[in-house]
């Protein structure tokens, strides 16, 4: 038991500090990086608590997708960040005030929350009835009774996939492409013409 | 020392302010700023699966696997809207985006 609380306490520090590093590096790119740094120590969090198929996708899709995404983007913009920043530190002492209050208002929610709710008779963290995995007990409800919301999961990642594919398409004027329609409808009739040729005389286009 | 619900759902509470904080303090910088939101949309998701634990009820889950989906479309195309945006304008910072007058 004390080992897992050294485990949240040191998962939980990890996170809130690559957090506050998110945003409060100078170089976006260490930015993306403690980024992910935040999202593989909350993965650890999934796992201390039990939801194991969850922290293996936060794994798969963040660090393996959206970070790379992210660093691409990052680089590929030649963008000066310093200059980005500047003037932002008067917007500062107001953030601060209202992070703080924001803060304690949801600590208080949530402790009230954990004391009183639904879940103040839980008997600890633990969803396995029997002998069934975190993931095989998702799947039960994810393809039968959530099937719709697992479809509308994918028509969302699917329209997604059209919407950056449609944003970032660029049709350059001036270079050649194939036209298979053009190409296709070539006839002899137009693609060539048959002239007779006197001896001597040549031809003038 | 038992961890209890509380616990995470401080560490998630802790976790959205710095989202909403990194809106403030990069108010100029689209990049950062979506970074935030994907700090904002990882504690929403500690919330619910540590809901869903602590309750014994596995849905929690299935919509934490919904949020991560919609963070991962916005973040494709939040970044594609950023690169369109910076081959029009040649610059990413939020001010310069004025052109609709909204």
């Amino acid at each position: 038991m004390i080992l897992q609380a050294i485990a949240f306490y040191l998962l939980a520090a990890t996170t809130v500090a690559a957090g506050l590093a998110v945003i409060s590096a100078r170089n976006p790119v260490h930015s993306v990086l403690f980024l992910i740094t935040a999202f593989f120590s909350a993965a650890g969090l999934f796992v201390l608590l039990g939801a194991e198929f969850l922290a293996m996708i936060l794994v798969v899709v963040y660090v393996g997708a959206v970070a790379v995404l992210f660093l691409f983007v990052v680089m590929m913009l030649d963008v000066d960040f310093a200059e980005l920043r500047r003037g932002s530190a008067r917007y500062l002492p107001i953030g601060l005030a209202v992070a703080g209050l924001l803060t304690i208002e949801m600590i208080f929610v949530a402790v009230s929350v954990a004391a009183n709710g639904a879940a103040a008779h839980s008997t600890g963290p633990g969803l396995q009835q029997g002998s069934v995995t975190n993931a095989e007990a998702i799947g039960r409800v994810l393809y039968t009774d959530y099937v719709y919301v697992f479809q509308a999961a994918g028509v969302v990642l699917l329209i997604a996939m059209i919407g950056a594919i449609v944003l970032t398409l660029k049709h350059r004027v001036g270079i050649k492409r194939q036209d298979v329609g053009r190409q296709t409808a070539r006839t002899p009739a137009t693609g060539m013409r048959i002239v007779s040729i006197k001896s001597g005389e040549g031809i003038d286009a | 020392m038992i961890i209890g619900l509380s616990h995470y759902l401080t560490v998630a509470a802790i976790l959205f302010t710095i989202g909403v904080l990194g809106i403030f303090v990069n108010r100029r910088n689209v990049i950062v700023i979506l970074m935030s939101i994907e700090l904002i949309l990882l504690a929403v998701n500690i919330n619910l699966v540590s809901f869903s634990v602590f309750l014994h009820d596995v849905v929690g889950q299935v919509y934490a696997l919904v949020v991560l989906t919609v963070a991962a479309a916005e973040a494709a195309v939040g970044l594609a809207i950023l690169v369109t945006f910076f081959r029009w304008r040649g610059s990413i910072a939020v001010d310069d985006a004025s052109v609709m007058r909204g």
